[in-house]
C-alpha cells in the first residue's frame, strides 16, 4: 500500500507518483511550475496563501496543490481563466497591505511577491484600503522585522516551531492584524531567540532580512560560492555571497545534502572571521621567541622531521594527535588513521565533550 | 440553594409552583420570586413544591420578553403567568392557591400559546421539564434508557440506528451523523475520540447553551452513544468560557454520572469505558471549525488546516475523532431509546427531526423554538413568530448566523431545511432566524454581519484575512456615501473569490450575506451608490434631512439641538434645515419631540 505507484496526469503530463505525495510535490518534480508563497520543502504543508489553487477534473472548487494528495488517474490543470484570476486577485489583495517601495528594498530580485506581480501584473490599487503602518523592529543584533511587508505566510513562525523549535514567534492578533510575533512583542534576544536566521531564510518578501548584508548588494550582484561550514563536523553547506571580492552574507543551499537548507547562528551569522585583520593565512614556525612565516612545504616538512625524530628517541608512545571537532568525520578519520598507521600509536583523541 | 422546598402545613392537593431561572428568568428577578412564594406560602402554612423549572429563558418558554414566567399547577392544570415580579406574588397565593381564582388579568395571552402549540418540540419539551442538577430527574423521563440499550447492542447496530434515523449534523453543514460515525469506526487508529461542538460563536445564537444548560444529561448520554459507536474511551467537550452556567450544569452533570457508574470504567456493567473532559474554549469564532478546534484542544493557536485529513481519520492529537454538536448529540438518546424509524417521523426525508431556531429581528414573538425540518419559512415567521412587528411589511429573513444569506419576503414559502437554504444561498448554520422589515437596510445588515467574520478571521488565508476587510470597507463606504461606481461589481467579483479560494468554513461563507443581498436587492445597493439615498432611512450619512411643515409644532427643539447651525428657525415659525450646511449628525432627528424631521 505505502509503496503503490500512482499515475495522474499534470496539464496533460502523465506523472508517476507515491502515495501520500502532493500535487504540488509531484509537479515540482516534473518540473511543472505552480505558484506558491507559503510552501518550503523543510515544513509541513500549510494551505495559507492560497496561490497554488489548481483545477482538478471533477471537482467544482479549486484544490490547494500543497495541501491535496495525488489519486490515481487524477487529472490536474495548473492554469485556467478563473484561476490565473482568483490568483491575481490574491497577489493584488497582498499588494493592497503592502508598502510596495521595492526600490529601496533589501529583498528586492529575490523576492517571490514581487516575482508574483510581475508575472501576474498586479498591484494593490484596485482595492486599496488601510494600510499597516508598523514600526519597523530592529531590536536585535542579527535580524532586520518590516512587519508592514509581511504576507502572512507562517513560514518564519513554522520554521521556528517546526524545525529549530525554539518557540520564539507564533502568529499573534486576528483577522487583518494577524501578524508573526514573539510574545508580548519582546525584542527577539538571547532569552528568547537562537538567532539561527532560519526565519529570515524562508521568508518570501522583505519583512525578515539580515541586518548584516544590509545594503551590501542585490541579489543579482552576488556571487554564490557553495561551501561547507568551518564550525562544527556536521557538514552544512552552504552560500557565500561574494561581492567584489568580500563575503557580504551567507544564504541558505536548499539542495546541501546534509541541511537541506538549514543553518545555525555560526554557519549562518558567523563570517566576520573571513576578512578579519587577526587571521592568520601562512603556517607560521616559532623561532626562538617569535614567529616566522613560511611555506606550506616548509611548515610540512619541519612537523614530520620532529615526529620522526620523537619517534625513534621515545617511541610510538611518546606521540600522539588531538583533533578538533571542527574538523568534518572524513578529517578525524584521516587523523586517527595518520596516528595508528604511521605513528603505530593509540594516542590519538579528540576535543568533542559532551 | 435547593431545587425543590418542601413546606409543611395544610395540604393542597398536588400544588406546584414551576419557576422560570434561566439565565433570561434569572435577570427578570426570579430568584427574588422564589423568595417571595416562599416566605407566602410559609406565612399561610401552604405546603407546595416550588421547582426551578426550564433554567434557561427558552427551553420550555421561548418568551424571553415577558420572564419572569411562572406555571402554577394545581390538580395537574398548569396556569401560565407572565411578567411576574415578587412584589405579585402575594395576590397570586391570596387568589389563586388559596381562593382558587387565577389572577387572569395576568395570565399569558393567545400568543404564549400559539408560539408553543405550533412548534414541535421533542428537545426543548425536556429541557423545560426537568430539573437540570439532578441526574434522578432525568432518569425519571427514560433517561440513560438510549445508552444501556446501545451497551447491549454492537457498535455497528448503534451506527446502523442512528444511520436509519437520517440524522443530520446541527452544527451547520448537515453531513450525515450515522456516516460520520461508520467512518470514524472504520478508521484504523487508537485511541478515538469523540468531541461535543459546545464553541456556539455566532452573536445571537443560544441553542446549544440552552440545551447544555436546561438537559445537559442528554448531551452526556449522547456522547456515551456515539462514543461507543465510533470505539473512544474519551470524549471532550469544547465549550465556550463565556457560558459559565453551562460549564457548571455539565460539570455537576458529570460528576452525577460519573457517580453512577454512567461515566468512568465499565459503565453500565459493560465492559466499556468511558469518561467526558471539558475544554473551555477563549471565545474565538474560528475555534468552532472543526480542526481548528482539535488544535486549540491540543493547546495550540486555532488556526484551521486543509482537509483531507479528515478529523474521522486524523483528528485530534493525530488520531480518529467524531465531532459533533450539542444539539446533535442531544438527539441521539431519543433516536436510541425510541428508534431511528420514530425519529424519522419528523421532518422530510432527506431532512429528518427537528431543528432549534433562535428567532429573533423584527418579529412579534422572539425567542427559541423548535420546529421540524420542512415546515415552510411562513409558518415560522406568521403562526410561531406572530408576524412582523408593528404590523410593517416582511422584506426578508436571514438564516445561518453570520455567514448566512438572506431570503426575499418572496419565498416565505420556502422548506426550511439543510438543502433549501443553500440553493438559495443562505445555509442552516447554527439556526439564527433574523427577521426584517421595510426598516432594515440590507447594505447596512451585510456589513454588521461581514464585520463580525471580519473580526473572527484567523488570518491564515489571504483571500478571507485582507478579501474580507476590503470587502468591509467597500461596504463602509457604501454605506457613508462614498459608494464608487463598481463597487458592486468589486464585492461580487472579491466575494466570490473569497468563497472559492478560502481554506475554511469562515471564508467560504463569509460573503454570503452580501452576495445574497446584492442578489436580492441590488437596487438598494444602487440607491445608496448611485443616488445617494438609503431607501431604509438607516445609514445616517445618506439621510437628507428635512422638516415636515405638516407636523412641524414651532417648537424650536431642533433649531437648539443642531450643532451647526443648519437650522433656521424663529418663534412661531416652521424650522428649516439649510442642506449646505447640514452634516447629518441627526441631533434635530432625536430632540424634534413630534417627529416632524424627515
Ligand atoms: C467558522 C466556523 C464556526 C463553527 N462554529 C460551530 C459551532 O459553534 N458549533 C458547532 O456545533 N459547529 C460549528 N461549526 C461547524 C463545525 O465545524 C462542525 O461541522 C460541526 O461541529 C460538526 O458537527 P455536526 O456534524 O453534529 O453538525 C463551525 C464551522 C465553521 C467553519
Ligand atoms: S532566528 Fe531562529 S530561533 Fe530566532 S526567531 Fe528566527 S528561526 Fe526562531
Ligand atoms: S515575516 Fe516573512 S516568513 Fe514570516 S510570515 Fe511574514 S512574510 Fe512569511
Ligand atoms: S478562511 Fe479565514 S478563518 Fe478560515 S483559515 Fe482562512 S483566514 Fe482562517
Amino acid at each position: 500500500m505505502a509503496d503503490r505507484i500512482i499515475k495522474i496526469k499534470i496539464n496533460s503530463k502523465e506523472i508517476s507518483c507515491k502515495h501520500h505525495e502532493t500535487v504540488l510535490h509531484a509537479a515540482k518534480r516534473a518540473g511543472i511550475y505552480i505558484p506558491t508563497l507559503c510552501d518550503d520543502d523543510r515544513l509541513e504543508a500549510y494551505g495559507g496563501c492560497r496561490l497554488c489553487l489548481v483545477h482538478v477534473k471533477g471537482v467544482p472548487r479549486p484544490l490547494p496543490a500543497c495541501t491535496t494528495p495525488v489519486a490515481d488517474r487524477m487529472e490536474v490543470t495548473t492554469e485556467t481563466d478563473s484561476i490565473r484570476k482568483i490568483r491575481k486577485n490574491i497577489i493584488e489583495l497582498l499588494l493592497s497591505n503592502h508598502p510596495n517601495d521595492c526600490m529601496r528594498c533589501e529583498a528586492t530580485g529575490d523576492c517571490t511577491l514581487q516575482d508574483l506581480s510581475y508575472e501576474y501584473g498586479a498591484d494593490g490599487t484596485r482595492f486599496a484600503g488601510e494600510k499597516w503602518d508598523l514600526p519597523i523592529r530592529e531590536d536585535n543584533p542579527f535580524i532586520t522585522y518590516d512587519p508592514n511587508k509581511c504576507i502572512l505566510c507562517g513560514r518564519c513562525t513554522r520554521i521556528c516551531n517546526e524545525v529549530v523549535m525554539a518557540g520564539t514567534i507564533s502568529l499573534t492578533g486576528r483577522g487583518f492584524n494577524a501578524m508573526p510575533d514573539t510574545s508580548f512583542g519582546q525584542p527577539r534576544s538571547l532569552k528568547n531567540c537562537e538567532f539561527c536566521g532560519q526565519c529570515v531564510s524562508t521568508c518570501p518578501t522583505g519583512a525578515l532580512t539580515d541586518k548584516k548584508g544590509k545594503g551590501k548588494g542585490r541579489a543579482y550582484e552576488l556571487t554564490k560560492v557553495r561551501t561547507t561550514c568551518s564550525y562544527c563536523g556536521t557538514g552544512c553547506n552552504f552560500d557565500l555571497n561574494v561581492k567584489d571580492g568580500r563575503v557580504v552574507k551567507v544564504t541558505s543551499a536548499y539542495d546541501a545534502p546534509v541541511n537541506h537548507g538549514n543553518l545555525c547562528v555560526k554557519g549562518r551569522y558567523g563570517y566576520d572571521f573571513i576578512h578579519s585583520f587577526e587571521r592568520i593565512r601562512k603556517p607560521l614556525v616559532r623561532k626562538g621567541d617569535k614567529f616566522k612565516e613560511v611555506s606550506w612545504d616548509e611548515a610540512l616538512e619541519y612537523v614530520a622531521q620532529k615526529f620522526k625524530s620523537l619517534l625513534k628517541k621515545y617511541g610510538p608512545s611518546a606521540v600522539g594527535a588531538f583533533s578538533s571537532s571542527r574538523c568534518t568525520n572524513e578529517e578525524n578519520f584521516l587523523i586517527s588513521k595518520l596516528v595508528r598507521t604511521v605513528f603505530r600509536s593509540n594516542n590519538v583523541d579528540n576535543c568533542a565533550r559532551v | 440553594m435547593p431545587t425543590k422546598t418542601k413546606l409543611r402545613g395544610p395540604e393542597i392537593s398536588d400544588l406546584m409552583i414551576k419557576v422560570c431561572v434561566g439565565t433570561g428568568g434569572l435577570a427578570a428577578g426570579s430568584r427574588e420570586v422564589i423568595e417571595e412564594f416562599d416566605r407566602q406560602l410559609r406565612s399561610k402554612g401552604i405546603r407546595a413544591t416550588i421547582v426551578k423549572k426550564c433554567v434557561n429563558k427558552t427551553g420550555c418558554r421561548g418568551f424571553c420578553a415577558r420572564d419572569v414566567l411562572v406555571d402554577v399547577i394545581r390538580n395537574g392544570r398548569p396556569d401560565t403567568y407572565e411578567l411576574v415580579t415578587a412584589d405579585r406574588v402575594a395576590r397570586i397565593v391570596e387568589e389563586h392557591i388559596v381562593q382558587g381564582e387565577p389572577v387572569q388579568e395576568w395570565l399569558v395571552g393567545p400568543e404564549y400559546h400559539d408560539f408553543h402549540d405550533k412548534q414541535t418540540k421533542i428537545l426543548l419539551r425536556q429541557c423545560g421539564q426537568i430539573d437540570p442538577e439532578d441526574i434522578e430527574a432525568y432518569i425519571a423521563i427514560r433517561g440513560y434508557k438510549g445508552a444501556k440499550k446501545s451497551l447491549a447492542l454492537d457498535p455497528y447496530e448503534v451506527i446502523e440506528e442512528v444511520r436509519l434515523s437520517g440524522l443530520r449534523g446541527r452544527g451547520g453543514a448537515g453531513f450525515l451523523t450515522g456516516m460520520k460515525w461508520e467512518f470514524c469506526r472504520k478508521s484504523p487508529g487508537d485511541p478515538k475520540y469523540i468531541i461535543c461542538n459546545a464553541d456556539e460563536g455566532d452573536p445571537g445564537a443560544f441553542m446549544d447553551r440552552s440545551i447544555i444548560e436546561g438537559n445537559p444529561h442528554a448531551v452526556i448520554e449522547g456522547m456515551i452513544i456515539g462514543g461507543y459507536a465510533v470505539g473512544a474511551n474519551l470524549g471532550y467537550v469544547y465549550i465556550r468560557a463565556e457560558y459559565p452556567l453551562a460549564v457548571e450544569r455539565l460539570k455537576i452533570a458529570l460528576d452525577q454520572a460519573r457517580k453512577k457508574n454512567f461515566l468512568g470504567k465499565k459503565i453500565f456493567r459493560s465492559e466499556y469505558d468511558f469518561d467526558i473532559k471539558i475544554k473551555l474554549g477563549a471565545g474565538a469564532f474560528v475555534c468552532g471549525e472543526s480542526t481548528a478546534l482539535m488544535r486549540s484542544i491540543e493547546g495550540e493557536r486555532g488556526l484551521p488546516r486543509p482537509t483531507p485529513p479528515r478529523s474521522v481519520t486524523k483528528g485530534l492529537w493525530g488520531k480518529p475523532t467524531a465531532l459533533n454538536n450539542v444539539e446533535t448529540l442531544a438527539n441521539v438518546p431519543l433516536i436510541m431509546s425510541k428508534g431511528g424509524k420514530w425519529f424519522a417521523t419528523f421532518g422530510t426525508p432527506k431532512n429528518t427531526g427537528t431543528k432549534v431556531f433562535a428567532l429573533t429581528g423584527k418579529v412579534k414573538n422572539t425567542g427559541l423554538i423548535e420546529v421540524p425540518l420542512g415546515i415552510p419559512l411562513k409558518e415560522i415567521i406568521f403562526d410561531i413568530g406572530g408576524g412582523v412587528e408593528k404590523n410593517r411589511s416582511l422584506k426578508a429573513v436571514q438564516t445561518g448566523g453570520p455567514s448566512g444569506g438572506c431570503i426575499p419576503a418572496s419565498h416565505i414559502d420556502m422548506p426550511v431545511d439543510f438543502d433549501s437554504l443553500s440553493r438559495i444561498g443562505s445555509m442552516m448554520g447554527s439556526g439564527g432566524m433574523v427577521v426584517m422589515d421595510e426598516t432594515t437596510c440590507m447594505v447596512d445588515m451585510s456589513k454588521f454581519f461581514l464585520a463580525f467574520t471580519e473580526s473572527e478571521s484567523c488570518g491564515k488565508c489571504v483571500p478571507c484575512r485582507i478579501g474580507t476587510k476590503r470587502m468591509l470597507e467597500i461596504l463602509e463606504r457604501i454605506t457613508e456615501g462614498r459608494g464608487r461606481k463598481n463597487d458592486i461589481d468589486l464585492l461580487i467579483e472579491l466575494g466570490t473569490d473569497i468563497k472559492l479560494a478560502s481554506l475554511c468554513g469562515l471564508g467560504r461563507s463569509a460573503p454570503n450575506p452580501v452576495l445574497s443581498t446584492i442578489q436580492f436587492f441590488r437596487e438598494e445597493y444602487e440607491a445608496h451608490i448611485h443616488d445617494g439615498v438609503c431607501p431604509s432611512r438607516v445609514c445616517k450619512a445618506l439621510r437628507q434631512y428635512t422638516v415636515s411643515e405638516e407636523l412641524c409644532r414651532m417648537c424650536g427643539k431642533c433649531f437648539r439641538a443642531c450643532p451647526s447651525e443648519a437650522i433656521a428657525w424663529e418663534k412661531k415659525q416652521k424650522a428649516v434645515i439649510d442642506r449646505t450646511k447640514c452634516i447629518k449628525c441627526g441631533a434635530c432627528y432625536d430632540a424634534c419631540p413630534f417627529d416632524a424631521i424627515l
